[in-house]
């Protein structure tokens, strides 16, 4: 099974990789974490839109038009599929995860929350799934509660009744934590959500590239990804919500697309997911997308979960062969492809740039989770993270990275 | 200190002329930064904290009183690159008047030395903090 996998094969259907660094050597890109590199089928898709048929989407009858309005539903339509959505209409687009979590926040928080009303969320968030809720907290006067840790950073479900009860009224969570890597029980988390009358908002940026997300199985309220890290062009989003949910809500920017009626001083809303597509659409990338969603499910989620899991492994055991070097976050079968970890007496930043030098591509810093590196108790980590095109040799790479910074940096 | 104290910029210019490349360059700002002495652990506190910067800086300046005064600086980091380019700050700064300071084009010398187009956005960032906690402690002393 694992043989059929011809990483070497999908290298080659992404233009980057067959291009040499400018000081020569080999690309080693280990930070798809933070956006994937996309395969020709993706950048031929958006080329194709802009050389053959562009126009705006929703307003022309023109031939143009009508094949833009066509092409963006046959993308939501694609979205509805890859995350098991009920119906297409629950997809809205948005420019990325971080407008879809603050579309939440504001178009169903701040009709709904109120002072005495608890948001839920964890210490180990990406600041796009933490500010968002600080913020409505501070305009609802709803209170931020965080769900307990583990000593191995992973949720204590044990606890979890001290913190998700009648007051709380939604559970933002990111399905896997862009810097640990754990990965949490959604669907169970979704069930104790419900039973308190709680929704679920999911931050499924890290996982949406990885694994099967199933909205309905895992009775998901909302959730919220990015096309760049699809493998995706970057500037498009997506936010899945239930449809009664969606109905529900305010919109969240004006303009354009989202009206039913304007008279002079009020309007009527258009429908969803019309109501939450203000302005023009990132029209070209959205239709692109589509051709990641067909290129990554061609390849087939178990496959590249299971060659990640191999290159976890494999990155978990060679970094343990470095002095020094810590790994924060659960062992391997909890979490994801990301291993961020210091190295003692290396400051992250040194070994971001010393690594640079040998072609290896890996970021430094808090990752924006500044909560979480305050309780990991460093100042900055340094990450790697897998995407379905890494090879074994660049964890390899990342390893003799590591020893030649060690070298400079006179620790060997 | 004292070696570090007799590098000018124009040696420093000369020699990142010579190393060419950016490995090279890199390589040697850690030698530089091994050479930078380390700020004793009481002066590490808030207060000498430079924000702005990936990686912890702390930076120190007093006035020298003499005719004309001049500026004293002492900064470190826990990143070995950064220290290397504390030292091409002092090179830069240290022992000069509040005038000359804030006539110093610390760009121009950056872009002199080959440096710019290699430091990210996040550490020119950093570096600028430096430079402006510099600049206002020189304009404080004029």
């Amino acid at each position: 099974m694992q043989s059929e996998y011809d990483v070497e094969a999908i290298r080659r259907d992404f233009p980057i990789f067959g291009r040499p660094l400018e000081h020569g050597g080999r690309l080693v890109y280990l930070d798809s974490g933070a956006s994937a590199q996309k395969p020709r089928v993706v950048i031929d898709a958006e080329r194709d839109c802009y050389e053959s048929w562009y126009a705006n989407a929703y307003r022309g009858v023109y031939q143009f038009g009508a094949r833009v309005s066509e092409e963006l539903e046959r993308t939501r339509k694609a979205v509805q599929e890859l995350i098991g959505a009920a119906e297409p209409e629950e997809v809205v687009f948005t420019s990325g995860t971080t407008m879809s979590i603050n579309l939440v926040a504001q178009a169903w928080g701040r009709k709904f929350l109120h002072a005495g009303h608890e948001i839920l969320v964890t210490e180990m968030e990406h600041h796009a799934n933490l500010v968002p809720w600080q913020r409505l907290a501070h305009e609802t006067g709803a209170t931020l509660r965080f769900i307990p840790l583990t000593s191995d950073w992973r949720l204590d479900l044990d606890r979890l009744d001290d913190v998700l009860t009648d007051r709380t009224r939604i559970v933002a969570i990111a399905e896997m934590s862009n810097v640990l890597g754990t990965i949490h029980p959604v669907k169970e988390l979704a069930r104790r959500a419900h039973e308190v009358g709680a929704v679920i908002s999911v931050d499924a940026a890290q996982t949406v590239p990885h694994h099967v997300v199933d909205v309905v199985r895992s009775e998901i309220d909302f959730l919220a990804f990015s096309g760049h890290k699809l493998y995706g062009p970057s500037g498009v989003g997506v936010l899945y919500g239930r449809r009664e949910l969606l109905e529900g809500m305010d919109p969240f920017l004006c303009g354009g697309h989202m009206i039913e009626r304007v008279y002079r001083d009020h309007a009527t809303w258009a429908d969803i997911p019309a109501k939450f597509e203000a302005g023009t659409l990132p029209i070209v990338q959205a239709i692109a997308l589509r051709s990641a969603i067909e290129y990554v499910r061609g390849i087939g989620f178990s496959r590249i979960a299971a060659h990640e899991r191999r290159l976890l492994e494999h990155t978990h055991r060679r970094l343990a062969e470095i002095p020094g070097l810590v790994i924060y976050g659960p062992a391997v079968e909890h979490k994801g492809s990301i291993v961020s970890f210091t190295v003692e007496k290396v400051a992250a930043e040194d070994l971001a740039v010393l690594l640079d030098l040998k072609g290896v591509f890996v970021r430094h810093g808090h990752h924006c989770t500044m909560p979480l590196h305050d309780l990991l108790g460093v100042p900055a980590t340094v990450r790697a993270s897998f995407g379905l095109y890494n090879t074994l040799e660049d964890v390899d790479a990342l390893v003799e990275g590591i020893h030649y910074a060690r070298r400079k940096l006179r620790l060997e | 200190m004292s070696q570090l104290q007799s590098l000018t910029i124009d040696e420093l210019v000369d020699e990142f002329d010579f190393l060419g490349d950016w490995e090279s360059k890199c390589e040697y700002l850690i030698d530089l930064g091994f050479d930078l002495p380390e700020m004793p652990a009481e002066a590490k506190i808030e207060e000498n904290r430079v924000h702005g910067c990936q990686s912890n800086v702390w930076l120190t300046a007093d006035v020298r009183e003499g005719d004309p005064p001049v500026i004293e600086i002492a900064a470190d980091s826990d990143a070995m690159i950064v220290r290397g380019l504390i030292v091409v700050l002092l090179a830069l700064y240290s022992g000069r008047t509040p005038r000359e300071i804030l006539q110093t084009d610390v760009g121009a010398v950056f872009e002199r030395l080959g440096l710019d187009r290699h430091l990210s956005t996040a550490r020119k960032n950093g570096l600028m903090s430096m430079v402006q906690r510099v600049r206002r402690l020189a304009e404080d002393a004029l």
